[in-house]
């Protein structure tokens, strides 16, 4: 079977479905590639990077469509320069894997449906633990989310970051991200680690963890409907709820100098969350990036691909961020189409078999040798645990020292009781021995605190052998000399605990010994970007 | 008695001693610790032996016997103890630490008893009741050890023995052991002997009964209770003798104890007295689900095809449970995980803080195969790193890697925090066969599809992977 890939025809498309690297890997699934000439250019990827992994390289794309038997592709298929529509010449009975929005692409799903192809639609991934790594959609938000930033500063005339110069002091950007999905989120981070101070702003309560967890404040929104729709994405609200949303949105717009906006709803036009009203009141010289553009905006002013200066604020309305940093984009919409294209490919029977039981199957098959077979059937209720890949990242390597569990409370009641009880009762040698006691442990509790898990084993031969100092009371209470029973117990407690001091002591000694730091690391990455032949 | 050189002499020796456990706060000055500690060790000794020579009780006694006794105990107790040390194998870490501790309560047993037979001291109340309570903390640590070593070595069985109104039967031993205290201390200084000594094997009889009831899996959290058991009868002992040293280590001793079952507890999600008096691993429900659950089918696959996933991997994650303790894989391990590394494929091991049988006992393994410490992470560094990697390679570990314990609620290790290697792209499980992880519960990271199992002995299939590999690097 044969693999094609082709140049995209799309105006500012520059990214391509399979980068060299991942050629390898197809050509490893047992199939052959064929790369229409020039495929790759505008991603800085060569032909000749693509011969050397293998693969045919056609001269135009005509021959790739007609040798094909599996198609992969960004863009949904659409008319050539030429007057020939790209569906007409795929071959027939072939599979074409792209993005493909079959909602909004009927005629086209009609067109294909006579050649008898089989449709995959990246865009229709569903969401599941099991297809994050063929999501194809996460993975160009990510890269959206981070250009995003990329644009506002370029288009903003002041620093990210806080500074107290000389020459005056800078206030930071104060930026505002409106929708935390996977392109906020990115967004979010890529603003912080340009030192702005950011806030989100999602309709969706249990994202505010992830929010938080990447260092920015949450806004909060109180209204009596939740966002969180079918699939782990926005739903669409009412027009209350909407006034409502425009209204905070409006109220944040004039204390920001940066919005972000990434709000979309699967399948209708964008919310209008910025009103014309809310421009006019950001300060002059702020920047409005809305990656909503291309479903009409979040922004009531933007202009599609364009940018406009509206009330002194300048409106970003790009389309083709992620083909802003085409190298990056279609290393990774190359990874998740392969990963679909592995999970589909069946290397015994040499051909794509659609398993319709199968979630992931079914959610993105569009068309299955002509049968038309979109939309799946609902999906299930929306999992409401977070994205692992946005995870808050736990960073601690020891758990922090329990300061108000019960354990501590216990000890606290304890060593009080012990001491009360201890001053009305005992004689002055006892409370002052005491008083000793309690210190020391105090002082172990927080010594051992410190101690690296790794260390947990050392830890202990060594606090065995030191416990071997009951020898000392041994020793001690030989003083009454003489062999009786009295010393000859003494003697075989000191036997005991000087096993126990030795053992102790000199086992550790061994195994620290054996803890050792390799050889610096930092060639390896060196190693893993090189091809294997 | 006590004179002040002698004080400043033991104030030093604690003061080393906190430094030695400061020291070991991470693996650069480990050492340092370790040799701080010792130096305590001697100087507390040497002073003791001096103060000893001059105490006013040994002037009049006739001490000839007594030094000939005190370095006849010392040097065959070093020599043992060195030879000990030297021979024992680092995967029998577990039982070394066991039979050490057993060795400090049964000193503090005998201390205690010889203080309380020492002709000519002083009678009070105090002191009575502090060589009651040193005695019976002492013989609950030795007898207890004693079964956690057997059970560590695998002569009695993992599995707990949970005898009939086990709680009541701990009760009756308590009640005795405070019965007898009253009868102890109100008895005259020589007949009070009979009361110590049957409680000192009552107090035996609870340590025996506890740790039997306990799972082998549990072991972890066992040992180092005892290990704090251990630091509160040196305590005692220093109360019974009016010692500050001892107070101070034993306190010491204690506490990390103390703070070692708490992480250990924390990391299985459960608590201490759930661990202790629990019975964990054997109730019928847990036992029963186990066999049920089983219905998917899994994947297996040769050794020759897991080698093949190795190599084109670009990055690897070594998950090392007991299994690989056990197996003695720890060296293999380190071959293949080299070989891997000098094709540029990154290797990291990931350890959770209960696999093994001792706190820490997996990174002493593997540092005893020589795997350098910088690519050992602990569970909390590498959990958000599983997604990102190619192939995870689990060796004899089972419960630590199980999606149960996030997901399923009904599962009885629901809760617990665990490795989550189901989420790289493939997973290869080494195992002996399809038996269940300790805990009793079938673990559903065998039939996930990206899980290819590799059965047999975690060496042999080591062995065989490194060769396949180190094959191909030398054809490359």
């Amino acid at each position: 079977m044969k693999v094609g890939i082709l140049k995209e025809l799309a105006p500012n498309e520059k990214r391509v479905a399979a980068t060299p690297t991942l050629v390898n890997k197809i050509i490893k699934l047992g199939l052959e590639v064929i790369v229409e000439a020039g495929a790759g250019a505008s991603a800085q990827l060569l032909d000749g990077a693509y011969a050397e992994m293998s693969a045919t390289i056609a001269p135009d794309a005509a021959t790739v469509w007609a040798e094909a038997d599996v198609v992969l592709k960004v863009r949904a298929p659409m008319m050539r320069a030429d007057g020939k529509h790209e569906a007409d010449l795929i071959k027939e009975g072939a599979t074409l894997i792209s993005f493909f929005w079959p909602g909004q692409n009927k005629p086209l799903i009609e067109h294909l449906q006579s050649r008898k192809v089989t449709v995959l639609a990246m865009d229709a991934m569903p969401r599941i633990s099991r297809a994050q790594k063929m999501d194809a959609l996460s993975a160009m938000a990510n890269v959206v989310g981070y250009r995003a930033v990329i644009e506002a500063a370029t288009h903003f005339g002041r620093f990210f970051p806080g500074q107290v110069t000389a020459a005056g002091r800078v206030k930071p950007a104060q930026v505002m991200i409106i929708g935390a999905g996977v392109a906020g989120l990115a967004a979010i981070a890529a603003a912080k680690s340009l030192g702005a101070v950011v806030r989100a702003f999602d309709t969706r309560p249990a994202v505010r963890e992830q929010v938080q967890s990447l260092g920015a404040s949450f806004l909060e929104f109180k209204f009596e409907e939740s966002g969180e729709g079918e699939g782990g994405y926005a739903k669409q609200m009412s027009d209350a709820y909407l006034a409502a949303e425009q209204a905070l949105i409006a109220e944040n717009a004039k204390e920001v100098d940066i919005i972000i906006s990434t709000a979309v709803i699967p399948g209708a036009d964008a919310p209008k969350l910025i009103t014309s009203g809310a421009v006019v009141s950001m300060r002059p010289g702020s920047v409005i990036i809305d990656l909503a553009a291309e479903q009409g905006g979040n922004c009531a002013l933007t202009e599609r691909d364009k940018v406009v200066e509206r009330f002194g604020t300048k409106i970003v309305g790009y389309t083709d961020l992620a083909s802003r940093m085409a190298d990056q984009a279609s290393e990774l919409y190359a990874t998740v189409v392969y990963n679909l294209l592995e999970d589909v490919y069946d290397t015994e029977k040499k051909d794509v078999v659609i398993d319709r039981g199968d979630e992931v199957h079914r959610g993105v098959v569009v068309l299955d040798k002509g049968e038309l077979l979109w939309p799946p059937p609902r999906p299930k209720p929306p999992s409401h645990a977070p994205r692992p890949e946005k995870k808050p990242q736990v960073i601690a390597v020891a758990p922090p020292p329990p300061t108000s569990s019960a354990l501590t409370t216990v000890i606290l009641v304890v060593a009080v009781s012990l001491i009360a009880a201890a001053g009305l009762f005992a004689e002055g040698e006892f409370l002052q021995h005491l008083t000793v006691f309690l210190l020391a442990c105090v002082v172990g509790w927080h010594v051992v605190w410190n101690v690296s898990p790794a260390l947990h084993t050392p830890l202990m031969s060594v606090t065995n052998a030191i416990s071997g100092i009951i020898l000392v009371g041994g020793v001690l209470l030989l003083r009454v000399g003489g062999l009786q029973i009295a010393t000859i117990l003494a003697a075989f407690a000191i036997l005991l605990a000087m096993i126990n001091v030795a053992g102790g002591f000199l086992v550790t000694s061994r195994m620290l010994k054996m803890f050792r730091r390799g050889p610096a690391k930092d060639t390896v990455h060196a190693h893993a970007h090189g091809g294997r032949k | 008695m006590v004179t002040s050189a002698q004080t400043l002499v033991y104030i030093l020796a604690g003061m080393l001693f906190i430094l030695s456990l400061r020291g070991l706060s991470n693996q650069e000055t480990a050492r340092r610790g370790n040799a701080m500690g010792a130096v305590g060790m001697a100087l507390a000794l040497l002073v003791t032996c001096v103060a000893l020579s001059r105490d006013t009780a040994s002037r009049t006694a006739d001490m000839s016997q007594a030094y000939m006794l005190l370095a006849g105990a010392i040097g065959v107790g070093a020599i043992v103890g060195a030879f000990l040390a030297a021979r024992v194998a680092m995967t029998s870490m577990p039982e070394l630490v066991a039979v050490l501790h057993s060795f400090v309560g049964a000193a503090a047993v005998l201390v205690g008893i010889a203080s309380y037979l020492e002709p000519g001291r002083d009678v009070t109340v105090v002191h009575e009741v502090e060589v009651f309570v040193g005695v019976f903390i002492g013989a609950v640590t030795f007898t207890g050890s004693i079964i956690a070593f057997f059970k560590l070595r695998g002569t009695l069985g993992g599995r707990p023995l949970l005898l009939p109104a086990r709680h009541f039967i701990n009760l009756l031993l308590v009640g005795a052991s405070l019965y007898l205290a009253i009868v102890f201390v109100s008895a005259a200084a020589p007949t009070g002997i009979t009361p110590l000594l049957v409680m000192t094997g009552i107090a035996a009889l609870l340590g025996v009964h506890l740790v039997m009831a306990i799972g082998g899996g549990d072991m972890p959290v066992v040992v180092s209770l005892l290990n704090s058991y251990s630091g509160w009868a040196a305590a005692a002992s220093g109360f019974m003798l009016g010692n500050d040293l001892l107070i101070i280590t034993g306190a010491l001793v204690g506490s990390s104890g103390a703070i070692l079952s708490y992480i250990m507890c924390k990391a299985m999600n459960r608590s201490i007295w759930n661990v202790v008096f629990g019975g964990f691993g054997a109730t019928p429900t847990s036992s029963g689900k186990a066999k049920d659950a089983p219905a998917g089918k899994v994947n297996e696959a040769t050794a020759e095809q897991v080698a093949q996933l190795l190599l084109a991997a670009r990055s690897v994650i070594i998950v090392p449970g007991y299994g690989m303790a056990v197996a003695q894989a720890q060296h293999p391990t380190k071959t293949l995980s080299e070989t891997l590394e000098s094709r540029g494929i990154q290797v990291r091991y990931a350890i959770h803080p209960v696999a093994g049988r001792l706190p820490g006992h997996m990174n002493v393994l593997l540092a005893e195969a020589n795997v350098s410490y910088d690519v050992v992470k602990e569970m909390e560094e590498i959990n958000d790193e599983f997604d990102k990697t190619d192939v995870v390679l689990i060796i004899g570990a089972n419960d630590i890697v199980n999606p149960s314990a996030l997901t399923d609620v009904t599962s009885p290790i629901y809760g617990m925090p665990v490795l989550e290697a189901w989420k790289a792209a493939r997973v290869v499980m080494l195992k002996r066969g399809m038996a269940a992880g300790y805990a009793g519960v079938d673990n559903a990271i065998c039939y996930n599809d990206n899980t290819l199992m590799l059965f047999g002995d975690a060496k042999q299939s080591i062995q065989k992977l490194a060769t396949r590999v180190q094959a191909e690097e030398k054809a490359a």
